[in-house]
């Protein structure tokens, strides 16, 4: 199958990636730019390891075609923070040890933070549904839930 | 004992701020060594890895439940371009049912070999056949697809009842039942028969005032762990061979592929990568030596990644069973006998977890007469891997579920009944132990008095609570401290870490070192780097690894000991270890010297520093106990039930890193309401396995569950330098019996079949 050549924005900079036309966003994120932080669980859309943003929207990469991101601006997990500035969700999820395993915390963190700039109060249950299709299979999601409510009262300020 | 409210008692307590315990590490909570690295994207699980020239494998999988192979014909996908090997169970050696390495859990290489890849025989939907090696994964797939077999259909036999009857298809002709004399000369679907006894149970049930008396039924689970098992290999052309993989243990990989592969030990490698889970899942091999065959024969180095599907399909599962269960009692609640049956499917292969079962489930009571009858039944389902506390919860639940009813026919609190009767220091358990000082009372005591057990109830809401019990393990563990140019402090060890044992690792060697423990650095190294340590299960890590760590950190101060004897020119045992620093005992003219001072001159004072253990661990792993309690409002309307409260108490020992320690309850207790409510493998008539994905095979979300409670009864175990207790998997356990208990209390009719799906909570609600 010959490859079709895209431009995207990823993480802020401009990418240009050859895909072939029945690749995920998914495999193209982690097989052709090496972008490995985005996890698969399902690649059927039911565990939200792979949640990214796509022009500011929460979606899961893995129900997206590589070729379908062209022109768009797409945020991954190596987007958000580094070490020495993490994100405030990022540092309450270590704060609160909310993570055991850690390959759901990428996709949890993509989407706490969409959550969180959409609507910057939510309640306990508001998180838990708009987290509902993010599966971690560890923590029980209590301190999930814990952390990013804690995030949500810092970034109020 | 000490108690910790898990609740509002959070994430500070950070850097040697001390703790309640006496210790200056041990029990705070600073954040995990490995956690940055998590949550921003960087590390590295299994299907994150990448070789130079990788090409990528596809299993074939059989369609079938139960049938011969007759032929596999590769010449169509050897077609394709861009097909580089083609395997099937033909490349590997055939193995004999002599191999095998005995135990409570016997681990059968001749079975192992027939799971990863089928001989002449497939014996579930999803065994895997052949594999196929190409450019891209699109490629290999696309190939897997045109690899023809021909099958000879048989019938398949899907459960425990159907497979025990004279007449069931025969999984395998060669399986003769053990445990019974004489052994049969008749092949049978009949594993194993267990049986375990204390005192004369039938005799004492006849004292009894009251018996209660039921039949439990569980269905096949999934330990859902989120990464699908992943792995790359790759094959030198000097004939070694390095393996990527994430599991359980580095070290489980490399010895159960040689064998299977027909290698030695010293020709394989394997580097461990971050585990996405594992549950006692990846406590086994699956994909490990069809990426070897397939990057021997391509000579490239082989990436394979299982999908969703293929995890469901054909690994994991635990075992559904059925148990019967008698327990009698005198009117004030004295239990008199208890007597078990259970039986347990194993999946294509021999190796339930029942035995485990008959150990554990009249384990949280003190029983002078009390026997276990166990069954382990081969059917046409994935061979059962192990499954936090496997064997455990499908007991437990048979037994608290009698437990409550009996408590109800007394007019007993259920907690009050249990405390009665509660194992305690001195109490013998049916499989011939007699316990040390445990916290199982502390538990149940602590229960009765939390705020969730005492805030009333409202219309259609039921309450349950349920025991549970766990053996943990010590085990061989290897682990080496090197103390840098700098005074900071790297702890290797083989231990996967898959719950956050890197920052225990670190605090205990913080503790005994007295180096802060930021300046630490934890990590688990590959099969070359360090020795040989047992696999990560069965709550032996902070344990075992965690002994060893500390044996090796005082080697280390020991040797560090011996520097500053030597600069002081004073006899070693003039120096004495305080805070992070060499003291001189006789002298205190002389200024202690810290770890950094003795790291800067290590060069000339004899080389570099280290401290190393190397440990079998074979006595003191404390038995863990724990009690949950659950409460659930079911819609009279619907059957659907909503999880209200939820809080598990349990005796951890001492709390390494409480928060790691909570999670472990929380996490487990959530896999057991899922296990009680959702969970269950859907098969077809043809026995294909209807429910492959997570949108049907539904583990509980965030909107499903409340805040978990945890309450820490910290009961130190005497086995271990700091108290440590194993903590993973006692908490799955309790769930079970806890959540049906609620639901039954619920509904005012006992519930005896899991999960409890709203269908059939309905139809126990309207059978009147
Ligand atoms: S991998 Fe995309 S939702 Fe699971
Ligand atoms: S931390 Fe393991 S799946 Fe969430």
């Amino acid at each position: 199958m010959s490859k079709q050549h895209v431009t995207m924005t990823v993480n802020g900079d401009p990418v240009e990636v050859l895909c072939r036309a029945d690749q995920t966003l998914l495999d193209c994120l982690r097989d052709e730019m090496g972008l490995t932080g985005t996890k698969e669980g399902c690649s059927t859309g039911d565990c939200g390891a792979c949640s990214v943003t796509v022009d500011g929207r929460l979606v899961c990469a893995c129900l997206m075609l590589g070729v379908e991101a062209e022109g768009r601006k797409i945020e991954t997990i190596e987007g958000i923070g580094e070490s020495e500035e993490l994100h405030p969700v990022q540092r309450h999820f270590l704060e609160e040890a909310a993570l055991q395993c850690g390959i759901c915390t990428p996709g949890f963190i993509v989407a706490a933070k969409n959550l969180l700039e959409k609507n910057p109060n939510p309640t306990e249950e508001e998180v838990r549904y708009w987290l509902a299709g993010n599966l971690c299979r560890c923590t029980g999601y209590d301190k999930i839930i814990k952390a990013v409510l804690k995030a949500a009262e810092e970034m109020r300020g | 004992m000490t108690l910790q409210n898990g609740n509002g008692h959070n994430g500070n307590g950070h850097n040697g701020s001390g703790t309640s315990n006496g210790y200056k590490y041990v029990g705070t909570r600073p954040v995990r060594p490995d956690g940055v690295d998590k949550v921003t994207g960087r590390a590295n699980f299994g299907a994150d890895i990448s070789l130079n020239g990788m090409i990528y494998g596809s299993v074939v999988r059989s369609p079938h439940a139960h049938a011969k192979i007759k032929k596999i014909n590769f010449d169509k996908a050897l077609k394709l371009k861009g097909v580089k090997a083609v395997i099937s169970g033909k490349d590997f050696p055939t193995l004999k049912p002599s191999d095998k390495l005995p135990g409570v859990a016997p681990l059968s290489f001749y079975d192992m070999s027939r799971n990863v890849i089928a001989r002449d025989k497939v014996l579930y939907d999803g065994h895997a056949i052949a594999a196929v090696a190409a450019t891209t994964q699109a490629i290999a797939d696309k190939a897997a697809k045109l690899i023809d077999v021909e099958y000879k259909i048989l019938k398949p036999v899907m459960t425990a009842a159907d497979a025990m009857k004279e007449k069931a298809p025969l999984l395998h002709d060669d399986l003769f039942t053990e445990g019974v004399d004489p052994t049969p000369k008749k092949a049978s679907n009949i594993a194993k028969r267990t049986e375990l006894k204390l005192g004369d149970p039938e005799v004492a049930m006849q004292s009894a005032d009251f018996i209660v008396e039921g039949d439990y039924s569980t269905e096949t689970v999934h330990q859902g762990y989120i990464e699908p098992h992943a792995c790359a290999a790759n094959f030198a052309q000097d004939g070694s061979v390095s393996i990527w993989a994430s599991s359980q243990g580095a070290f489980m990989i490399r010895a159960y592929t040689a064998r299977l592969c027909g290698m030695s030990t010293s020709k394989i490698k394997v580097i461990p990568a971050e585990i996405g889970g594992g549950f006692g899942g990846k406590t086994t091999i699956y994909l490990e030596p069809l990426a070897l065959m397939l990057a021997k024969k391509s000579g490239r180095p082989v990436k394979m990644t299982m999908s969703r599907t293929e995890v469901m399909r054909a690994t994991g599962p635990t075992s559904g069973g059925t148990a019967h269960v008698k327990i009698g009692a005198k009117k004030d609640g004295t239990l008199v006998a208890g007597t078990l049956e259970l039986k347990y499917e194993a999946g294509a292969f021999p190796g339930s977890p029942v035995a485990l079962g008959c150990m554990t489930g009249f384990a949280p009571y003190d029983l002078k007469d009390v026997a276990c009858l166990g069954w382990d039944v081969v059917v046409n389902r994935p061979k059962a891997a192990a499954y936090r506390a496997p064997g455990a919860p499908v007991a437990a639940y048979a037994v608290e579920s009698a437990m409550d009813e009996l408590a109800h026919k007394l007019g007993i609190d259920p907690l009050t009944l249990r405390r009665k009767n509660s194992a305690k220091e001195g109490t013998k358990a049916v499989y011939g132990v007699e316990f040390d000082r445990i916290g199982n009372e502390d538990c149940l005591q602590a229960a009765q008095k939390t705020k969730h057990y005492n805030t009333p109830l409202g219309e259609n809401q039921g309450r349950g609570v349920a025991s549970g019990f766990w053996f943990n393990i010590g085990g061989t563990s290897s682990a080496e401290v090197m103390i840098n140019e700098d005074g900071t402090v790297i702890v290797a060890t083989g231990s996967p870490d898959i719950g956050g044992s890197r920052a225990s690792m670190a605090l205990m060697a913080a503790e005994v070192l007295g180096v802060d423990v930021s300046r630490i650095k934890p990590l688990v190294a590959d099969t070359e780097s360090v020795p040989y340590s047992d696999l990560t299960g069965g709550s032996r890590v902070t344990f075992a690894t965690g002994k060893a760590v500390i044996d090796a950190a005082e080697d280390a101060i020991k040797d560090m000991k011996r520097r500053a004897a030597k600069v002081w020119k004073v006899d070693f045992d003039q120096v004495d270890w305080e805070n992070g620093s060499a003291i001189c005992i006789e002298n205190d003219e002389i200024k202690p010297m810290s770890v950094a001072d003795i790291a800067q001159i290590a060069g000339k004072t004899g080389g570099a520093i280290s401290g190393k253990a190397n440990i079998n661990v074979t006595k003191g792993a404390g038995p863990g106990f724990g009690t949950h309690i659950c409460d659930v409002e079911v819609d009279p309307e619907t059957g659907r039930v909503t999880v209200l409260r939820y809080t598990a108490i349990q005796d951890v020992g001492t709390a390494i890193h409480p928060s790691y320690v909570e999670g472990q309850l929380q996490g487990g207790a959530a896999q057991g309401i899922g296990w009680a409510l959702n969970e269950e493998y859907v098969y077809s008539k043809e026995g294909n396995l209807l429910n492959t994905g997570f949108l049907d095979y539904r583990v509980p979300v965030a909107s499903d569950l409340p805040m978990i409670d945890t309450v820490l009864v910290e009961v130190p175990n005497a086995g271990h330098p700091f108290g440590v207790r194993g903590v993973g998997e006692t908490p799955i356990v309790p769930p079970l019996g806890a959540v049906a208990n609620a639901v039954s209390n619920a509904i005012g009719k006992r519930m005896t079949s899991l999960p409890m799906s709203p269908a059939k909570i309905l139809q126990k609600i309207d059978a009147g």
